[in-house]
């Protein structure tokens, strides 16, 4: 099969399963108790790398970019810097890449074992829709947890920029907290925490998707972990790019 | 008319599953070819035939989670062709499936494994308690109820596998190779289950094998309850034919035996005597 054919046919499994997923959500049951658990396991069990990796990128931000600023004498403008960047690109993607690494790959897994082993199909005999009890919870999930872990990713890596341009450069913190208020704006924020609701759909419906059509038993229970990772990634790096300039667009009122 | 086509346990008449003239291919792969057969009300029938011969096909098609390329398969008199997600999760309630390794959900212990249709239906709680318990009774496994699945050997997997496919009563269960990979023993603890279902639940069922000694035992024994409620598995008689077991022989996708145990014994076909034999 060559890829674009074998692209639709991904599309197609994608859509179908989102079509389920919006069709559980309007009938009952409702599985509220499997939503928590999911925000649970995906939301607090991110928090830790999630913080990290926000703290640490702002640390490292503020390392590389204070001397040039320096060079042209622009150093109190080191906190917008770090705001802008994190707030608008690397706090999304980068929670997003996280959470696809550390959550893509389980969901896909856990489905993916389960299909192996027949699970889905004792699911699906004892009249459960597979789709519903486990694809809903987990992408609902997601799709609220990631905009929070963004923010959480944000603060802190305002916070370790905050702290390497005081400790490494000597700026003063003051500085540093009056140049990110006056370099974010409400349109920042805004597009800040929208992209990282498109990137838990993107990430929980790709992997579910993978998990589901897993075939050919324990390795291909590997080779859907790897593509939900894989594939969830890729498409979180190009759609960040159109949806950056589509707000972009948006924010600045020239659509076009 | 032989006996076994006249034979009716409910004084029903429609069967509890038929197939009519059924096809299914995967791409270029057929797998049934103009499969045609019913199973009667109360009747348990062996399905026969080597690895990839459509056995298990047989069972999904039943549960609605295959569809045929063509003809069309009725459970319980309703034809599953037009059927819509919501029509099959209807029909599905009447049926019980016994998956070949159990497929028990790992993340749930025994109790909520067997409670497990109950729960969704949002039955209280107390009810299903008793329930699951008179389910762990009858496949022997009440000690186990707290256990997780990870903790079971094999053979009691697939004993709390049929357990949870008894929950609520169905008329109708399905047996995807239940004895498979099992010692001897366990094995025949699996067919007597399937004999009491037959024989005192009035269950009909589809059992699934490559195993000879399970026809064997279906088809030869029959279970009976005693004046203190306990249950005694009496051997047929030589001359007494158990009417309410049929075996099915598949091959290549195509049905090349349907009748009695005996008639399958005595069969001429080159490719049933090396089932039955082995060589």
């Amino acid at each position: 099969m060559n890829p674009f054919t074998r692209f639709l046919f991904e599309l197609q499994g994608v859509t179908d399963l989102f079509v389920r997923v919006v069709r559980g959500l309007t009938k009952k049951p409702r599985y509220f108790d499997e939503i928590i658990r999911q925000l649970d396991l995906i939301g607090v069990g991110s928090a830790g790398i999630v913080i990290l990796t926000g703290f640490f990128t702002g640390g490292v931000l503020i390392l590389q970019a204070y001397p040039t600023l320096q060079y042209y004498g622009a150093q109190s403008n080191a906190g917008q810097g770090v705001a802008t960047s994190l707030i608008r690109e690397l706090g999304p993607v980068l929670s997003a890449l996280m959470v696809a690494g550390r959550v893509g790959s389980a969901i896909s897994a856990e489905l993916g074992s389960m299909v192996v082993s027949q699970q889905i199909e004792a699911m699906r005999a004892l009249g459960t829709s597979p789709a519903r009890k486990l694809v809903t919870p987990r992408l609902v999930a997601l799709i609220i947890a990631l905009p929070l872990l963004t923010v959480a990713a944000d603060l802190f890596g305002l916070i370790g920029g905050g702290l390497v341009a005081n400790l490494v450069y000597g700026l003063d913190t003051t500085v540093y907290v009056t140049s990110v208020r006056v370099g974010v704006s409400i349109n920042d924020l805004l597009g800040g925490i929208f992209k990282p609701v498109v990137f838990g759909f993107i990430i929980g419906i790709v992997s579910c998707h993978k998990g589901l059509s897993t075939t050919g038993g324990t390795v291909g229970v590997g080779r859907s972990t790897t593509s939900a990772v894989v594939v969830s990634s890729v498409w979180v790096i190009i759609v960040d790019f159109f949806l950056s300039k589509i707000l972009q667009q948006f924010f600045t009122g020239t659509m076009f | 008319m032989t006996p076994e086509s006249s034979y009716n346990l409910n004084g029903n008449s429609t069967p509890a599953i038929e197939f009519r003239d059924v096809y299914l291919a995967f791409d270029d792969q057929v797998i049934l070819e103009g499969v045609n057969f019913s199973v009667k009300r109360g009747e348990t029938k062996l399905v026969l035939g080597g690895s990839g011969t459509g056995k298990s096909t047989v069972i999904k098609l039943i549960l609605g989670l295959l569809r045929p390329d063509a003809g069309s398969v009725i459970v319980d008199g309703e034809d599953l062709s037009d059927f819509d997600d919501e029509d099959l999760r209807r029909i599905r309630k009447k049926i019980g499936m016994v998956f070949q390794e159990g497929a028990l959900f790992d993340s749930l212990s025994v109790y909520e494994n067997v409670a497990y249709r109950l729960t969704e239906e949002k039955v209280p709680a107390d009810e299903i308690e008793h329930e699951v318990r008179r389910m762990l009774q009858f496949v022997d496994l009440e000690d186990a109820i707290d256990k997780m699945p990870a903790e079971l050997s094999g053979g009691m997997r697939r004993r709390v596998g049929i357990a949870r496919a008894l929950v609520g009563n169905p008329s109708i269960v399905l047996f995807d190779e239940p004895t498979a990979g099992l010692d001897p023993p366990t094995a025949r603890t699996i067919c007597e289950l399937a004999i009491k279902l037959r024989d005192l639940e009035e269950v009909s069922s589809i059992f699934v094998t490559h195993e000879m000694n399970n026809l064997e035992y279906l088809s030869s024994e029959y279970a009976i309850v005693d004046n203190n409620g306990n249950v005694h598995f009496e051997e047929d008689g030589e001359f007494l034919c158990m009417l309410n077991t049929g075996a099915l022989m598949l091959k290549d996708g195509e049905i090349i035996f349907d009748g009695s145990d005996r008639a399958l014994l005595a069969a001429d076909d080159p490719y049933i005597r090396r089932f039955i034999r082995g060589k």
